[in-house]
């Protein structure tokens, strides 16, 4: 039946995209923390990922004590109690990275403080190694994934509550932050000192504090982001935040790094061609299509009629194989200005 | 170093004082103690060639340059190497050269940064329509980006900006440079405009002959020291002054 297999096809396309835009709402608000951070002060904060990684590490602490508590709180406020530690906390790691390390380097050399940021990273996840151990964190199992069908197909495509959650979330926080930087006093005082720290001085901006207040936010939204990811892989431990950092700055990178559309334009993309490309590469290198050319596919395409070159588990790739392609074609990003080359 | 003529010393009403001020640039001794002191409701320039150290002199008085000797005295207190957010506080405004306005920035939001230092949202509404009023060619592009204005229009807006903070003390650093004269001649009548209204100004000009016109004193420098000072009038009709700055030849 061909019109049954359109609609599978189409099952499968939409359920990459959900999958996609889900993973892309997260990768959106971690690309917002290094994009501000940019944006402002010209400074790639590496460790941003390990903020979101702690972000996540305390949430689960909390979430776990208080399951094992047995408190008989509802799930969904077990989780945002969890939530709303994560945050001060992920907010006083970003005030203090910035304190301690960055300040005293802002008339270095670029590459002093870029540097700085990779060994930070580093110490922030040694750091949460020894308080959490290397073993993955779970997440207890409070709530119920229910998946909702999105066609007609009663085995067709899904999205789940979770999924929902954290678009919805991711969203409003997206919202949020562009009502602060465009409607508000404090707002236009960041976009002022991204644009002439010393003219924001003049007009009598603390242009320290707003540097501050910048790196707090991002440390508050990873918090958030690093929480939705880890519930939504039910799993957190002291690396994750490394690679979902590396994406989340390519992501922010695509869209033009120091433009906050384009950070969030950018990690909604790179979810969905993510998706896409872990959910087609398979199809797509299938050996077996090419048989006919050799007896030695042929004979293992016998045994096995899914025989690829890549598979799913290349899903990391893809991002930065954008990255990659970014920077040769337009580096400036998807929405960003041409600026001059900075390290 | 010849020794600097100062005009009065300083005195009681004294908003602005100046005392062997030195400031470099670089490593560049640009500033090499100099006095010089603006009273209260005065309208002062400080003239001089390129490179005389001017600028430096206004970057050392904001917090901007660092200072290397002698002190500033802001309404009676000692404000030697406080940053700029703090005197702009205080009543103490920038106008830098240059204009510096934000220029991804749309004029109101630049007026509301001019605005930063202040809570009464009322007041600063009325003060903005009175910038609008002063600079109609501002309201009509309020939602613009200042990056779009004209170079007059952007100096325009810097001073709109700067006035909004309510200064008690306005510091202009070349506000006619790279103008039109149509455009420098309503530069002019806005810094007197201002002054009218009872702020003090200390106006720094490459324009020797209007900033003289204007002023009340005058102070001339070169190669970073104070070389004249004195009543604005008599400069104007130094044969010493005209010759270097006004492009008359010595009588």
């Amino acid at each position: 039946m061909p019109t049954g297999q359109q609609e599978e096809c189409l099952d499968i396309f939409l359920q990459q995209m959900i999958n996609g835009l889900t993973l892309g709402s997260v990768y959106a608000v971690v690309a917002l923390g290094y994009t501000m951070v940019y944006g402002i002060i010209q400074l790639i904060n590496f460790a941003h990922g390990e903020v979101v990684m702690i972000g996540a590490m305390v949430a689960f602490s909390v979430i776990n004590a208080l399951v094992g508590a047995h408190t008989g709180l509802p799930p969904l406020a077990i989780v945002m109690t969890g939530v709303l530690v994560a945050i001060p906390v992920c907010m006083a790691v970003g005030y203090t990275l910035e304190r301690v390390a960055y300040r005293p380097l802002r008339s270095a050399p670029r590459l002093a403080p870029l540097i700085t940021a990779i060994g930070l990273s580093i110490v922030l996840q040694n750091l949460a190694m020894i308080i959490w151990s290397r073993n993955p964190m779970p997440f207890p199992q409070i709530i119920t994934v229910t998946p909702y069908h999105v066609t007609g197909n009663t085995d067709g495509a899904t999205i789940t509550n979770v999924q929902i959650a954290i678009i919805v979330a991711s969203v409003l926080m997206m919202g949020g932050l562009l009502g602060l930087v465009y409607r508000t006093k404090l707002g236009i005082a960041m976009r002022a000192t991204s644009q002439n720290q010393q003219i924001a001085g003049l007009m009598g901006i603390d242009i320290n504090t707003v540097i501050s207040l910048t790196f707090v936010i991002g440390a508050g939204l990873g918090a958030v982001a690093g929480v939705m990811v880890g519930t939504y892989y039910g799993i957190a431990q002291y690396q994750m935040g490394f690679l979902l950092g590396l994406k989340a700055f390519s992501a922010a990178v695509l869209g033009g790094i120091g433009n906050l559309a384009g950070a969030m334009l950018g990690g909604l993309l790179l979810g969905v061609i993510e998706a896409l490309g872990a959910g087609y590469v398979g199809d797509l290198t299938n050996l077996c299509q090419i048989a006919s050319w050799s007896d030695a596919i042929a004979t293992r395409c016998a045994s096995d009629p899914n025989l690829t070159l890549f598979g799913s588990n290349y899903q990391d790739v893809f991002a930065f194989l954008v990255l990659i392609a970014v920077l040769i074609f337009r580096p400036s990003g998807l929405l960003g200005e041409r600026v001059g080359d900075r390290a | 170093m010849s020794d600097p003529v100062t005009g009065s010393s300083g005195s009681a009403s004294a908003l602005l004082e100046l005392s062997k001020l030195e400031v470099a640039y670089g490593g560049i001794q640009a500033v090499k103690g100099i006095d010089l002191h603006v009273d209260k409701g005065e309208l002062v320039c400080l003239i001089g060639a390129n490179g005389a150290g001017k600028t430096t002199t206004l970057k050392g008085i904001c917090g901007l340059q660092p200072v290397k000797r002698g002190t500033i005295r802001y309404d009676g207190k000692d404000i030697t190497g406080r940053p700029a957010f703090e005197l702009v506080r205080n009543g103490l405004a920038m106008v830098p050269e240059g204009r510096g306005v934000f220029g991804a920035l749309t004029i109101e939001e630049n007026l509301a940064m001019g605005a930063y230092v202040r809570d009464d949202r009322a007041a600063i509404a009325t003060d903005i329509e009175r910038i609008f009023h002063l600079f109609p060619r501002l309201k009509e592009r309020r939602r613009q980006t200042a990056g779009t204005l004209s170079g007059g229009e952007q100096q325009m807006l810097a001073m709109g900006r700067a006035l909004l903070s309510k200064p008690r003390l306005l510091l202009l650093d070349e506000p006619s440079m790279g103008l039109a004269p149509l455009m420098v001649q309503k530069v002019f009548e806005t810094v007197m405009t201002v002054s009218q209204e009872g702020v003090t100004i200390l106006l720094i000009e490459q324009n020797a002959k209007l900033a003289l016109e204007v002023s009340n004193r005058g102070y001339v420098m070169e190669s970073g020291a104070i070389t004249l000072a004195g009543d604005a009038k008599t400069l104007l009709h130094d044969p010493a002054v005209r010759a270097a700055y006004l492009g008359e030849s010595a009588a």
